[in-house]
C-alpha cells in the first residue's frame, strides 16, 4: 500500500508533471511566474486547494454519485464543488486565519477554475483511485506544479537582464524556457 | 445573413481565438500531437460553443446578472457532458485520443469568454454564428498546429506519409516539449506582426500575446482585459 502511494507520489509530481507534460494549469504557470516569491505563494495555495478539492470531490463521488447511479454528472458536480470550495476556503481564512489569508488570499480566486484542479479530480475518478489515493495524487500533482513554477520563476528573474531578440521578448522566451524545462523533466521518466 | 457572415469571418480571421486572442492554450498544446486530434478537439469545442451560445442567448433575459457566471458554467458543463457521452458512444477512437481533455472543455476560456462577451448581450441567431465562427477558428488553428507538429515529428499529415524516405522525424515535436516550442514560435511571429503594425501606426490593441494570468479570472491583464472590455461589446452590436 505504502509502496503504491510512493509510486503515485513520484509519478504525479515528477514524471507526469502536471504543467510540463499534461499542460494543465498553464495560465497561472505563465502568468504568476515573474517573481519567485509570488510563484511560491501561488504554489502553496495550489497545494492547499488541490489536496482539499481531491478529498472533497473523491468523497462526493464515492458517497453520493455512485450510490445514486449518477456518475455521469461528475463534470458538472466537480466544477461546482470546486468553485464553492474555493469561495468557502477564502471566507474561512479571512475570518479565522487572517495571517494565512494575507499571504494566500490573492491567489485563491485565481485558482477557482484553474484546469489543474478539475483535471486532478477527474483523473482520480478515471483511474479508480480511492479517497486516500486520490488525496495523495492531488498533493503530488500540486507539488509538481509548485516545483515547476518556482524553477520557472527563478529562471525568469535571471532572464530579465538578458539581451533577447525583440520579437521573442515577453511570452515567447518564457515558452522556450518552459520547453527546455519539459525536456529536462523527460529525464525523470526513467525513475519508474 | 450579412451579420452571420460577418460573425464567421470575425471568428475565423479577425479575432481568431488561438492566433490572435491566444485563448484556451491548455487544450491547444495538449491535443495537437497530430492533425486529426487537433481537428477532433476543435470540432468538439465548436459544438459545445455553438450550443452554449444559443442557450445562454435564449436565457439572457432570465439569468440574474449577479449569478451569471455560475449559470454559464452549469450550462456549459451540461453540454460538455452530453458531447462527451456522444463521443464515447459514436466516435470511441477520438474519445480515447482526447481523454481527459474532453471534460476539461468546461474550463476552456474561449467558451466562457464568448458567453460573457457576446451571447449574454446579443440575440440568438448572431450568437449561434458567433459560436460557429469562433469554433471554426479554433478548429483551423488546432489543425494547423497539429499538422506542423505531425509533419516535423512523424513526417506525416493526417496519417499519410508525405516526407521523403530520407527524412528523419524530429520526434521531440510530438512530445510535450515540442508543444512549447511551437507555441513560442507562434507567439514570436505574432509579436513580430504586432511590432511591425505599431511602427506603421496601426491600432494593434486587438492582438494580445499570451495569457498573462488565469484565463477566467485575470483581472487586470490578458484575456479579460480584451474579452470583458465594454468597448468590444459595443463594437459587436453594430
Amino acid at each position: 500500500m505504502i509502496k503504491e502511494l510512493l509510486v503515485i507520489l513520484i509519478a504525479s509530481s515528477l514524471v507526469n508533471n502536471v504543467v510540463l507534460s499534461q499542460f494543465l494549469g498553464l495560465c497561472p504557470f505563465l502568468g504568476v511566474s515573474k517573481k519567485t516569491e509570488t510563484a511560491t505563494g501561488m504554489g502553496v495555495a495550489v497545494i492547499f486547494v488541490i489536496t482539499l478539492a481531491s478529498a472533497v470531490a473523491g468523497a462526493i463521488y464515492q458517497f453520493i454519485l455512485i450510490p445514486f447511479h449518477i456518475a455521469y454528472l461528475q463534470t458538472i458536480v466537480f466544477i461546482l464543488v470546486i468553485a464553492a470550495l474555493v469561495q468557502f476556503v477564502e471566507m474561512f481564512l479571512k475570518k479565522f486565519i487572517p495571517g494565512l489569508y494575507q499571504s494566500l488570499g490573492v491567489y485563491l480566486p485565481l485558482i477557482t477554475t484553474n484546469c489543474a484542479v478539475l483535471g486532478v479530480a477527474l483523473t482520480n475518478v478515471q483511474k479508480n483511485y480511492g479517497i486516500l489515493t486520490g488525496v495523495v495524487n492531488g498533493f503530488a500533482t500540486a507539488a509538481g506544479f509548485t516545483i515547476s513554477i518556482v524553477i520557472l520563476a527563478g529562471i525568469r528573474e535571471k532572464l530579465t537582464y538578458n539581451d533577447i531578440p525583440e520579437s521573442f521578448k515577453g511570452m515567447p522566451i518564457v515558452l522556450v524556457t518552459a520547453g527546455l524545462m519539459a525536456i529536462a523533466f523527460c529525464g525523470f521518466s526513467g525513475l519508474l | 445573413m450579412n451579420s452571420a457572415k460577418e460573425r464567421l469571418v470575425n471568428g475565423i480571421v479577425k479575432e481568431n481565438p488561438t492566433f490572435v486572442l491566444m485563448l484556451g492554450m491548455c487544450p491547444t498544446l495538449a491535443v495537437t500531437t497530430s492533425a486529426i486530434n487537433g481537428l477532433g478537439m476543435g470540432l468538439t469545442t465548436m459544438v459545445v460553443l455553438a450550443l452554449s451560445n444559443v442557450f445562454i442567448s435564449l436565457l439572457r433575459n432570465i439569468i440574474p446578472d449577479k449569478v451569471r457566471i455560475p449559470a454559464f458554467i452549469v450550462i456549459i458543463a451540461s453540454f460538455v457532458t452530453m458531447v462527451e457521452l456522444l463521443l464515447q458512444g459514436f466516435i470511441p477512437f477520438l474519445y480515447d485520443a482526447l481523454g481527459i481533455y474532453i471534460p476539461l472543455i468546461v474550463v476552456n476560456c474561449i467558451i466562457l469568454g464568448r458567453a460573457e462577451a457576446y451571447a449574454y448581450k446579443n440575440p440568438v441567431i448572431p450568437s449561434l454564428f458567433d459560436g460557429i465562427g469562433m469554433g471554426l477558428g479554433f478548429s483551423v488553428a488546432l489543425t494547423c498546429i497539429g499538422a506542423v507538429r505531425e509533419l516535423l515529428g512523424a513526417g506525416e499529415i493526417f496519417g499519410i506519409h508525405v516526407m521523403p524516405e530520407s527524412y528523419v522525424p524530429v520526434s521531440i515535436f510530438i512530445m510535450a516539449p515540442g508543444a512549447f516550442f511551437v507555441l513560442a514560435t507562434l507567439t514570436a511571429i505574432q509579436n513580430k506582426v504586432k511590432i511591425a503594425g505599431e511602427r506603421k501606426g496601426r491600432d494593434m490593441s486587438k492582438i494580445q500575446s499570451g495569457c498573462d494570468s488565469d484565463c477566467m479570472n485575470c483581472s487586470d491583464s490578458g484575456c479579460t482585459h480584451r474579452l470583458y472590455d465594454e468597448k468590444a461589446g459595443e463594437g459587436d452590436k453594430k
